[in-house]
């Protein structure tokens, strides 16, 4: 379980303040209008943004200072998720060993390829992939990361609905095999809806507690009807 | 977060405080034996003039000639165009007593315009002298004026030339009102440019200055060595010559400078207010052969006598080589680490202010200073070719850190994040992220360090004798001795090195770099 206790974030004049917990394999999607702090929260979870105060624990664990790559955190980022110099294999790879992989690291890179649909795709540039296989490949290094807690940062935002739709069952799919908890941050109901699951709205310098999305969606608080009226 | 040491920060701070040790040292060696007693001869006060004037012309005839260059090829489209703005970077690389020695065969005594002037019964034009010292400044800085200016101009938002188009204003209203605006944010920059490289001019005054009426400080240091052997003087003079720079450098603080490495010169602006094309043609033209014409003169000449090189010009030149080298490794071996600390350290920008201060002392100045502390100590011609190579890695140093600085800030600002989260650090993050992305400039500055080492003709004359002559000395002893066949087989050869080690390195940043 992921549990943010009395956490206040504070940049420069940006506040946020988040008292929540996240149950085990969970989908959560967060919402909220630009510049509320989505992104932010995501990244205090992550390890990026330091907090001013309260702490963050993951099964128990603090991980408040932890080093973004001890925390038990796979991060998928807006963009820039593969190194464009690397192989798409060898991108996966490093999510295992920043060595050369060997036969066994070659053999899971590969399981996680086909599990996410980029059978053969191993000895591509990550240039030459679509938008849509380059968030797979993404997806497949968070998978061989083998880290409980998944934060997907807009990762899709630039696909087409009906390819973003596709992704977000993938992630679903995939993460209940690893036995994964996502947070994932979205502008759109529609892919709040996809994930199931609950949402978090975030608004006037608070992160509210996780609800059900059906239900918020169908009967929005004012913070989340206010953003969601066209 | 946990704060690890990060050795390649750490490296980076250290070069900044050897290069600082470096060039503070020397002038304090310099000023500590300088020799105030006798004050200043009045060959010395010629000096002081003729250095200030001839960068003062230099800058003024270079940027006054570059406008109507930079202009024409601004707004012209035509084949081979994209090449000649490529070939204005190449004076930078090349050798100066390469070009030198290319003028010589077209303006010299029996060069094509003598031989051509008496062949219509003209007296003949000397290039040795003042005028020549302000031709070769404007040979070499005539290229780096228009590319300056060229900038410029092309920062101009097309739509602003589209906005002139629908209102109908014609050129000389397209003039006053777009380009004049542009000229004057861009032109004092230039001229500044242009003086402050020919107050440090040095090879151009030694080959075609001299005497009374055409030496220049940097000159006046070398003699004192070279003629009298009075170090007391040479190191009176270089701080006279420091005081030169570091006026001109705080007078350059007040302007800004434009960037001299930057790219992107073969956009071209749509116009619609042209009219005839010839007049751009012939400016253009003219200016192209200028250029090209002493470098032709040169090969043509010089080609046919490379077989006949003997084993001094060969030795010589497998010294240059292994200098640069040298000098290159060097180079790269600092500049990484400083661009990697400039971007993570809060006080990035001191740490490249300390790294570039040699580009406030003239290297011959550092090197009287290296000269004064390594001569009581050891054979200072048994030191020339390293000392050649730590001072040209160190006035390369400030090319390389701003070739490779804004790719290392932007590498971290788009993968940071994902490295950081991977736990990519140390030797890991150096080997799979850092390096791979910064192949290209690491390969430009390679390129341009070893092709200013190859050429240089500086520290060099100070320190070395017949046993430790680089191949630009030797050439320039060859000139001396008027062997212009033998000259001109070495100027080849020189030249070939230098732009092959340029067009070598900087290509071998380019294979494999991926995405």
């Amino acid at each position: 379980m992921l549990a943010l206790e009395n956490v206040v974030i504070r940049l420069d004049d940006f506040g946020l303040r988040a008292d929540l917990a996240v149950p085990p394999q969970a989908r959560v999607a967060v919402m909220g209008p630009s510049g509320a702090g989505k992104s932010t929260l995501l990244g205090a979870i992550g390890g990026f943004v330091l907090l001013s105060g309260g702490r963050i624990a993951f099964d128990g664990q603090d991980i408040t200072t932890l080093h973004p790559a001890a925390r038990p955190v796979a991060t998928i980022f807006q963009d820039n998720n593969l190194f464009p110099h690397l192989t798409v294999a060898r991108n996966v790879a490093l999510g295992i060993t920043h060595r050369r992989p060997d036969t066994a690291t070659r053999a899971r890179v590969a399981d996680a390829l086909m599990q996410v649909g980029l059978d053969g795709f191993g000895d591509r540039l990550p240039g030459s992939l679509s938008g849509g296989q380059q968030g797979r490949a993404a997806l497949a290094r968070a998978l061989v990361r083998d880290k409980p807690l998944w934060l997907l940062d807009e990762p899709f935002a630039a696909l087409g609905p009906g390819l973003r739709a596709r992704m977000i069952a993938l992630v679903d799919a995939v993460a209940a095999r690893a036995g994964a908890t996502v947070l994932m941050v979205t502008h759109d109901p529609t892919d709040a809806a996809a994930l199931g699951g609950e949402i978090v709205v975030v608004a006037n310098g608070m992160a509210a507690a996780p609800r059900p999305a059906a239900r918020l969606l169908a009967d929005p608080p004012p913070a989340l009807a206010a953003y969601l009226r066209r | 977060m946990a704060v690890r040491p990060r050795p390649l920060t750490v490296a980076g701070v250290a070069v900044a405080g050897i290069v600082f040790l470096l060039v503070a040292g020397t002038i304090a060696a310099v000023a500590v034996r300088a020799d105030g007693g006798a004050g200043l001869r009045p060959s010395d006060l010629a000096a002081i003039r003729f250095t200030l004037w001839q960068a003062v012309l230099s800058a003024i005839l270079s940027v006054g000639l570059a406008v109507p260059v930079a202009r024409a090829l601004a707004r012209r489209r035509f084949a081979g165009r994209r090449l000649l703005v490529t070939l204005l970077g190449a004076p930078f690389i090349l050798p100066v007593i390469v070009a030198v020695l290319g003028l010589l065969m077209v303006f010299g005594r029996g060069g094509w315009i003598n031989a051509a002037g008496t062949g219509m019964g003209l007296p003949p034009v000397s290039i040795y002298g003042p005028w020549g010292v302000v031709l070769a400044h404007v040979f070499f800085n005539l290229p780096l004026a228009v590319r300056l200016i060229l900038q410029g101009w092309l920062a101009v938002p097309s739509e602003r030339f589209r906005l002139a188009a629908s209102l109908g204003l014609g050129p000389w209203a397209t003039f006053r009102l777009i380009e004049l605006p542009i000229l004057r944010g861009i032109v004092p920059g230039a001229a500044l440019i242009v003086f402050l490289v020919c107050t440090t001019s040095f090879a151009v005054a030694l080959a075609l200055g001299g005497g009374p009426r055409a030496t220049t400080i940097e000159l006046a240091i070398y003699q004192a060595f070279r003629f009298d052997f009075d170090l007391g003087r040479a190191a009176l003079l270089a701080l006279v010559q420091l005081a030169v720079t570091v006026a001109a450098a705080t007078l350059a603080l007040t302007v800004a400078l434009p960037d001299t490495l930057g790219g992107g010169l073969d956009r071209h602006v749509a116009r619609w207010d042209l009219a005839r094309r010839w007049p751009d043609g012939i400016r253009i033209g003219l200016a192209a052969l200028f250029l090209l014409l002493p470098l032709a003169a040169l090969i043509l000449r010089g080609v046919p006598n490379l077989a006949g090189l003997d084993t001094s010009a060969w030795l010589a030149a497998m010294r240059s080589v292994v200098t640069a080298m040298g000098a290159t490794v060097l180079t790269l071996c600092a500049a990484l680490p400083v661009a990697v600390a400039m971007q993570r350290l809060r006080w990035g920008r001191v740490v490249e202010g300390l790294a570039s201060l040699a580009i406030a002392a003239s290297p011959l100045v550092v090197g009287t200073g290296l000269f004064i502390l390594i001569f009581p100590l050891v054979d200072p011609a048994l030191m020339a070719l390293p000392v050649t190579a730590l001072v040209n890695a160190a006035m390369a140093l400030p090319f390389a850190i701003r070739a490779i600085g804004p790719q290392v800030a932007q590498t971290e600002a788009r993968y940071g994040p994902l490295a950081d989260s991977l736990g990519l650090t140390g030797a890991a993050r150096l080997r799979l992220l850092i390096l791979p992305r910064l192949c290209r400039p690491l390969g430009f500055a390679a390129g341009l360090t070893a092709a200013l080492s190859m050429g240089d003709l500086g520290v060099v004359a100070l320190f070395a004798d017949g046993r430790s002559e680089t191949l630009p000395l030797h050439l320039y002893r060859l000139m001396g001795a008027y062997r212009m066949d033998d000259a001109a087989g070495a100027a080849v050869l020189l030249l070939a090195l230098s732009l092959g080690a340029f067009w070598a390195l900087d290509r071998g940043g380019r294979v494999d770099a991926g995405a």
